[in-house]
């Protein structure tokens, strides 16, 4: 086998991103949706640790960072649902249309 | 192959470190041997010494005083029917214990008991044991969830709203004693002249800057290091779930809480790894503020007089707990019926002295003085585990979570932050 | 110390990661999809670690697997999900979502294997005992204004998540 190199932990990140985005495309489970937006930003963390591997420690303290942004767009996002299925009782990205014409 | 299992023992680093499988696989082993023991040990002790604080014996009859009783617990345990609930989800509930019993022993690779009797010194040491062990609440809600039914459900809600806010309190009063590590200054008020250096997060690095700083933390910056370990033990009894903060697991409230649908050996591996939580939680309490495997007065009883002394005391320990199981002998009643239990508690107060003894022979005294300091204080702290649980009344569930928010946060971050003044003051 | 075994643990944890992460996006169960995630985020954390980044691991485990998941599954279980399960799970547009999706990831995969000319000829010395110390030292240091200004973000996040989840504000 070859040696793992940075392109092996790119090409991971890469797959991670495009699970995530088909997540955010197709599923209509909110829920699910919030969760495929976390893989996406996994993929990108892989990306910035790899490159800090090449590159010095920016990469890490970068990643540290979007994890915390991470954390506070969760909190938000769970939030708005929990508001939303109040009033509406469905967790659908479908139906959210209040505001369409 | 030998050349690689005896190279290792020159080395003076964690088999981790020096890249020794071998020996890191060996110490592993010894680590569930002896949590184990540990467990098995504390089911006896707990319902021992909650008996006799209620004025009552506890068990009596399954081996002599009861030493057998854990067995008979866990062979019942066994033996058990498996119950799963009928509309349950299969595979959630069948990965619930499975993930609270791998997180409560995983948080063993770090827990140091000695300067190299660590299965590996990571540099995240205690932030290690921290983030697993806040794994656990998954497991719990997990075990909650997948039971199907109503108490389960609230058990597990609440018990995992109580961890979550009680780690907030534990990892304050963590970076407090994190932060007593960069000072590199001797004595309680010691800073090193010229500023602080560089802390450190590694579990057997905390206890060197202990060995180095020739003080506990428990008395750096005398109060602060005191109100932290207070902090950190009330947050520590809060986040295994025990007396008095029990509240999602008594009987009298929930049935059993979250783990109320569960039987057999499943509830064993909660019951299992909440022990082994217990343990770890003590092991991270010893080790940053109460000196790790250090003996007592390393620096006031100096010299090698005292040196002798203090490592002849395991041994010494081991001999009294035979004596004490040979005055058990004496008491026993003289009735043909009760001659096996007489024998086996003869037999095993014979094999503690023995033990006792065997710590007496200078190889195996010098190896064995850091393992034991740092067992005896984790065993002290387990003693005041189920002393509160025989003292203390139960907290309600929102009294539970208004000490959590509204006193053991505010006062973890003044602490936090007198210890940050006071290091860059003085 | 010497890595042992790269090879095998780097295809078990991408592996691992990436199985957890079609199964987040493929169960019904949304707690099913919530467990593959926790899978996916350890995995992840396993492979930071072997990009000899210790710290970042170990934030990975304690703020995303035992917080955000935590979180996660609270609101699981607060909304309805049983009636969820029983419906259609995948939109009306999927086809066209997964081919755009994989167009992508293709295009990535291209960008890297062509740019790879512009990597350094070799790795920097991450040495991993003092990896917290010099993750501190850029933190209060190079960045120490981002910060603060997360800091000040978790604030922003916690007042909206707790207006935004009152009953009567």
């Amino acid at each position: 086998m070859a040696p793992i190199t940075t392109l092996h932990y790119l090409v991971v990140a890469a797959a991670l991103f495009v699970l995530g985005t088909i997540g955010v495309l197709t599923r209509r489970n909110v829920v699910i949706v919030l969760m495929s937006i976390e893989l996406i930003l996994n993929a990108v963390n892989l990306n910035l640790v790899a490159f800090s591997r090449l590159w010095g420690l920016h990469g890490q303290v970068f990643a540290i960072f979007v994890v915390t942004d991470a954390a506070a767009e969760a909190a938000v996002g769970l939030g708005i649902l929990i508001a939303f299925f109040r009033n509406k009782e469905t967790v659908n990205v479908d139906e959210v249309d209040l505001l369409k014409w | 192959m030998l050349e690689y299992i005896t190279s290792y023992l020159n080395s003076n680093t964690t088999p981790g470190q020096a890249g020794n499988l071998f020996w890191a696989f060996v110490y592993i082993v010894l680590i569930f041997l002896g949590l184990s023991v540990a467990v098995i040990a504390m089911n006896w002790l707990e319902r021992k010494i909650l008996a006799h604080m209620q004025v009552r014996l506890g068990p009596m009859r399954v081996g002599p005083h009861g030493l057998l009783q854990p067995i008979a617990d866990a062979l019942k345990l066994l033996l058990k029917e498996d119950i799963m609930p009928e509309r349950a989800d299969k595979l959630v509930f069948w990965i619930a214990p499975l993930l609270v019993v791998m997180t409560a022993f995983t948080v063993f690779i770090v827990v140091p008991f000695g300067p190299t009797h660590a299965v590996t010194d990571m540099n995240i040491g205690i932030l290690f044991m921290l983030g697993v062990s806040s794994l656990s609440v998954l497991g719990i809600v997990m075990a909650g969830w997948a039971s199907n039914s109503h108490y389960p459900i609230m058990g597990a809600l609440r018990s995992s709203a109580q961890m979550v806010s009680y780690e907030i309190a534990m990892g304050l009063a963590v970076v407090s004693a994190v932060l007593m590590t960069s000072l590199h200054g001797l004595g309680t008020y010691g800073v090193a002249t010229g500023g602080s250096g560089t802390g450190t997060l590694s579990m057997i690095e905390i206890v060197k800057a202990q060995q180095e700083q020739q003080t506990w933390f428990l008395f750096k910056f005398f109060p602060l290091g005191l109100i932290a370990f207070f902090i950190f033990a009330v947050a520590m009894v809060a986040e295994t779930n025990r007396a008095p903060f029990d509240l999602p697991e008594a009987e009298s409230e929930l049935t059993a809480g979250f783990h109320t649908e569960y039987s057999g050996f499943r509830w064993s591996l909660f019951f299992l790894a909440e022990y082994s939580a217990m343990i770890a939680v003590s092991a991270i309490a010893v080790t940053l503020w109460v000196g790790g495997w250090m003996r007592p007065f390393p620096n006031w009883l100096s010299g090698d007089t005292w040196d002798l002394v203090f490592s002849l005391i395991p041994g010494v320990t081991f001999i009294l707990l035979g004596i004490f199981a040979f005055v058990g002998v004496r008491r026993m009643p003289k009735h043909p019926y009760f001659r096996i239990q007489t024998l086996g508690l003869a037999g095993f107060g014979a094999v503690l002295a023995l033990i006792g003894v065997l710590l007496f022979i200078p190889p195996i005294r010098d190896r064995i003085q850091d393992i034991y300091w740092f067992s005896a204080k984790v065993a002290f702290s387990m003693y005041m585990y189920i002393w509160y649980r025989g003292t203390f009344p139960r907290y309600r569930f929102d009294q539970l979570m208004k000490v959590g928010w509204k006193v053991l946060l505010p006062i973890g971050i003044g602490v936090l932050i007198l210890t940050a003044i006071m290091g860059v003051v003085l | 110390m010497q890595p042992v075994a790269t090879t095998f643990f780097f295809y078990l944890l991408a592996g691992l990661t990436v199985a957890s992460g079609a199964a987040v996006i493929m169960r019904k169960n949304a707690i099913h999809s919530a467990l593959a995630l926790i899978v996916a985020l350890l995995g992840q954390a396993g492979l930071y670690l072997m990009l000899y980044a210790p710290f970042v691991a170990g934030v990975q485990i304690i703020l995303y697997a035992g917080g955000i998941m935590v979180l996660f599954l609270f609101v699981i279980m607060l909304v309805n999900i049983e009636r969820a399960q029983k419906e259609e799970q995948f939109n009306k547009q999927w086809l066209v979502g997964i081919v755009a999706a994989v167009a992508l990831g293709a295009l990535f995969v291209v960008v890297y294997i062509k740019g790879q000319a512009l990597f350094p000829a070799h790795t920097v010395q991450l040495p991993e005992e003092s990896n917290t110390q010099q993750i501190g030292v850029l933190l209060y240091g190079n960045y120490m204004f981002a910060f603060e200004i997360a800091s000040l973000l978790l604030l922003v996040a916690i007042i909206g998540a707790v207006v935004m989840a009152k009953k009567k504000i």
